[in-house]
């Protein structure tokens, strides 16, 4: 979180509207312990990582319509057996973050 | 807009003060409460919790778990009944626990102390420089330093050992026995997890010798002492050798020491 505070400064100076993913969870092998936070712009911009940059592309997809729709959501990244999740991560683990609107 | 509640969670991160945030991570179907997915607590210590999951009772047993998990700087998934009922599943948050950043003591202002300092500084330590000889313990030499001390090594350490953990370090570069055997004695008696002291073979023989001497039992330095410091990369200059310090002191934490100089490519065992 502390390494993203900084960026998330700029983008509420500039009157952006920010939506943050955190790592609430994972099973198995996962590159990034919870807590991993990753913060996204209603640009679409970036800052911070939840995995090891597999998941981040889908994660901004969220992120966007979270800001969009002003709803938190729980999502879950990994491959499981019946291959429910579109997008996984290579290590074969599973990561669930919480994808929320910063308006707390 | 950002409100109350993070500007206090950034205010105390930034300034390295203990804070919790617990947020709801999953509430179900069945739990037909008024609590939302998000919603969240702020927790400080000695101050008054911020924030509400949606009913006074869950707000009230979940921060005295949540400030428990603080004080020992634990995160983690717990799980509720709607009004905090324990054994039940309905609610669940992720307790969040911030705590402030571990502390780095180098002892010995010399020229190998200016890289540790700034590899240290990347991985998140405040670094405290102790020396107790004026013209080299300057601010000027060490400017990413968090702290500079004019002080023997055993009186600094009287008065800031009680402060050190198990995530913080203790490092002693002076290879001057007078300097180190102190420093080495005074850092055992806290519980600092790591301690590292630097030398060659034969200053290192030398200093264990005075070591047993001083009464330090052989158990004690055998258990805790990193002597000679650093993990065995090839290391010759200042910032290659505070590399192989920084790295041991992660494998020390991370309870792999035995194993750290194993390159990935020929160890068994998951990665992360």
């Amino acid at each position: 979180m502390k390494e993203i505070l900084a960026t998330i400064d700029t983008w509420l100076a500039d009157g952006k509207r920010v939506a943050i993913a955190r790592v609430i969870g994972i099973e198995e092998s996962g590159p990034r312990d919870p807590g991993a936070a990753m913060a996204v712009n209603e640009d679409g911009e970036v800052a911070g990582s939840v995995s090891g940059g597999c998941v981040e592309g889908a994660v901004v997809t969220e992120a966007l319509e979270v800001l969009a729709t002003g709803v938190a959501r729980r999502c879950t990244f990994g491959y499981s057996d019946d291959q429910a999740f579109a997008v996984g991560l290579t290590c074969g683990g599973t990561v669930h973050l919480l994808v929320e609107p910063l308006d707390w | 807009m950002s409100g109350e509640i993070y500007q206090e969670l950034r205010g105390s991160i930034l300034s390295g003060s203990p804070v919790g945030l617990v947020s709801v991570t999953g509430v179900a179907d069945t739990a037909g409460a008024s609590t939302a997915l998000a919603a969240k607590l702020l927790i400080r210590p000695q101050a008054v919790v911020l924030g509400t999951l949606g009913d006074p009772e869950l707000d009230r047993v979940v921060a005295r778990d949540a400030a428990a998990m603080l004080e020992r700087g634990v995160s983690g998934t717990r799980h509720y009944g709607p009004h905090g009922e324990a054994r039940r599943e309905e609610i669940e948050v992720f307790v969040e626990s911030f705590v402030s950043p571990p502390k780095l003591i180098v002892f010995g202002a010399v020229d190998f102390t200016r890289a540790l300092v700034e590899v240290a500084r990347v991985l998140g330590f405040v670094v405290t420089v102790c020396d107790a000889r004026a013209v080299f313990a300057t601010r000027a030499r060490f400017p990413t330093a968090d702290e500079v001390v004019v002080d023997w090594p055993d009186r600094f350490l009287e008065r800031v050992g009680a402060s050190l953990g198990p995530r913080d370090a203790v490092c002693v570069l002076t290879h001057d026995t007078k300097f180190d055997v102190p420093a080495i004695v005074g850092a055992l008696s806290t519980s600092v997890g790591y301690i590292g002291a630097m030398g060659s073979r034969r200053t290192h023989e030398q200093r264990w010798a005075r070591l047993l001497e001083a009464g330090v039992p052989e158990g004690e330095l055998r258990a805790r002492l990193m002597s000679p410091i650093g993990l065995d990369v090839g290391a010759r200059t200042p910032e290659e050798t505070a590399v192989s310090i920084v790295a041991e002191i992660i494998a020390v934490r991370s309870g792999r020491a035995r194993r750290a100089m194993t390159p990935l490519r020929d160890a068994k065992g998951p990665i992360h």
